[in-house]
């Protein structure tokens, strides 16, 4: 229970590494590595190397997917690019494999499913839900916000209506300033949209809701196209921090949201 | 459309990524991709909805290709990866450029066992649990394999002169 104490391990380093670790562990793991500069590059270059493999085979990526792709995905089988030969081989690869051994994901998704999905989020929807409305709304021009920041009563409406106090996260030594927020729909009730810019006019939104139940969740990254958020749950409260930005970057906002929204 | 053919096909991009990456050849890429496609969709439902499709998505190309090359004692092209993923025009030059011009060759000289750990994680942002479940490994030997990759990768990229500043410590 005191996780806080727990001597930092290599595991420890590499769920740092990859924006896993739970923000129980965070404390420790940067005190540790504030007084151990070698280890300090050694997580730096860790990070450098996955930003570079990513960069590279992401880029590789050719941005039109095949229509025999879009098909197979639809369920929709007639038509496609390649020969009923090809296809009937296929087919019956595919039944070798359903009756054949080897088959892991039985076994993942029987009786055990449960322990591997400890740690994982109980709620995936949250990333979705928050690059959503943060898509919707980080375009706006005129109405990116609902109670622009100078408004003083903002961050108590928002409080009250989401049903958990919150204060603005400061991200200024980012170079994001609060715009302002706006009340969304969520499936619990009420979530709120915070919205950041910087000078570039990058936007970045943090989205918080409440559930009707407690969890704990550690930081947890998710992408989609082009938008990156990293999310976690703490309590009764779901948090993500969404915008246009590389992984490393988002997740030391997100590591200072953790830190400044309880208020 | 159905909801989860929605997001079969938000999926594609990185699942012809991963694909690329094990078949190192862009045409048998996309034909095992279309191949896990068909067949996420006959096991839709032994995916449950709370948990992440990628990962389960992962796993079903994983044992796709492996059940294929296994079958046609076809093995993977000897491509490589530098040629399988080309590095992209980059205008930013701010970021190590020097690595992302050797990396790829770097992730060439790990162990195969140890680099799709690698790629798992750090391309496709996956959980370390997420990724055992794809490679059917236990997560500690997922972790073990991930921490040797990157210290190796690092060696490499330092230009192979042995690292001593730090000493891997034993992982749990």
């Amino acid at each position: 229970m005191n996780a806080a104490k727990r001597p930092v391990t290599e595991q420890d380093l590499q769920a740092y590494v990859d924006g896993w670790l739970p923000p129980a562990r965070q404390a420790a793991v940067e005190q540790y590595l504030a007084e151990h500069p070698d280890e300090a590059a050694r997580m730096r270059d860790y990070r450098a190397q996955s930003e570079a493999v990513r960069a590279v085979m992401h880029d590789a990526e050719p941005a039109v997917v095949p229509e025999r792709l879009l098909r197979a995905a639809r369920g929709g089988g007639a038509g496609s690019g390649r020969s009923w030969l090809v296809r009937a081989v296929a087919a019956a690869l595919l039944l070798a494999v359903g009756f054949g051994g080897g088959w892991t994901m039985q076994g993942v998704f029987g009786p055990s499913r449960d322990d591997w999905l400890a740690g994982l989020p109980a709620d995936a929807e949250l990333p979705r839900v928050a690059t959503a409305a943060h898509r919707v709304y980080a375009v706006e021009v005129r109405h990116p916000v609902e109670g622009r920041a100078e408004e003083a009563h903002l961050m108590g409406w928002l409080s009250k209506r989401v049903g958990r106090p919150l204060g603005a996260p400061n991200l200024d030594r980012f170079g994001f300033r609060l715009m302002g927020g706006r009340l969304l729909p969520a499936s619990s009730g009420a979530a709120a949209q915070l919205m950041y810019e910087d000078d570039g006019g990058r936007r970045i939104s943090v989205y918080v809701e409440t559930h009707p139940s407690e969890s704990k969740v550690a930081f947890r990254f998710a992408e989609e196209s082009g938008l990156g958020a990293f999310y976690w749950l703490d309590g009764r409260s779901g948090f993500a921090l969404v915008g246009p930005l590389q992984r490393a970057e988002l997740f030391d906002m997100a590591k200072a949201v953790y830190q400044q929204i309880e208020m | 459309m159905t909801d989860f053919s929605r997001r079969l096909q938000e999926e594609i991009p990185a699942l012809r990524r991963y694909a690329r990456y094990l078949t190192r050849d862009a045409d048998r890429a996309d034909d095992l991709v279309q191949d896990s496609l068909e067949r996420a969709i006959a096991k839709r439902r032994l995916w449950h909805k709370p948990e992440s499709l990628r990962p389960w998505l992962f796993a079903v190309l994983h044992n796709v290709h492996l059940n294929q090359i296994r079958r046609q004692t076809r093995q993977p092209a000897e491509v490589p990866l530098d040629q399988v993923f080309p590095q992209a025009s980059r205008s930013e030059g701010q970021t190590n450029t020097v690595m992302i011009g050797q990396v790829m060759a770097a992730l060439d000289h790990l162990e195969p066992q140890q680099r799709e750990v690698l790629v798992l994680v750090a391309v496709e942002g996956l959980h370390y649990k997420e990724v055992a479940m794809v490679l059917g490994l236990p997560t500690g030997t997922v972790m073990s394999r991930l921490s040797r990759a990157r210290e190796r990768l690092r060696r490499t990229l330092a230009g192979g002169s042995p690292q001593t500043t730090a000493t891997l410590r034993r992982i749990k």
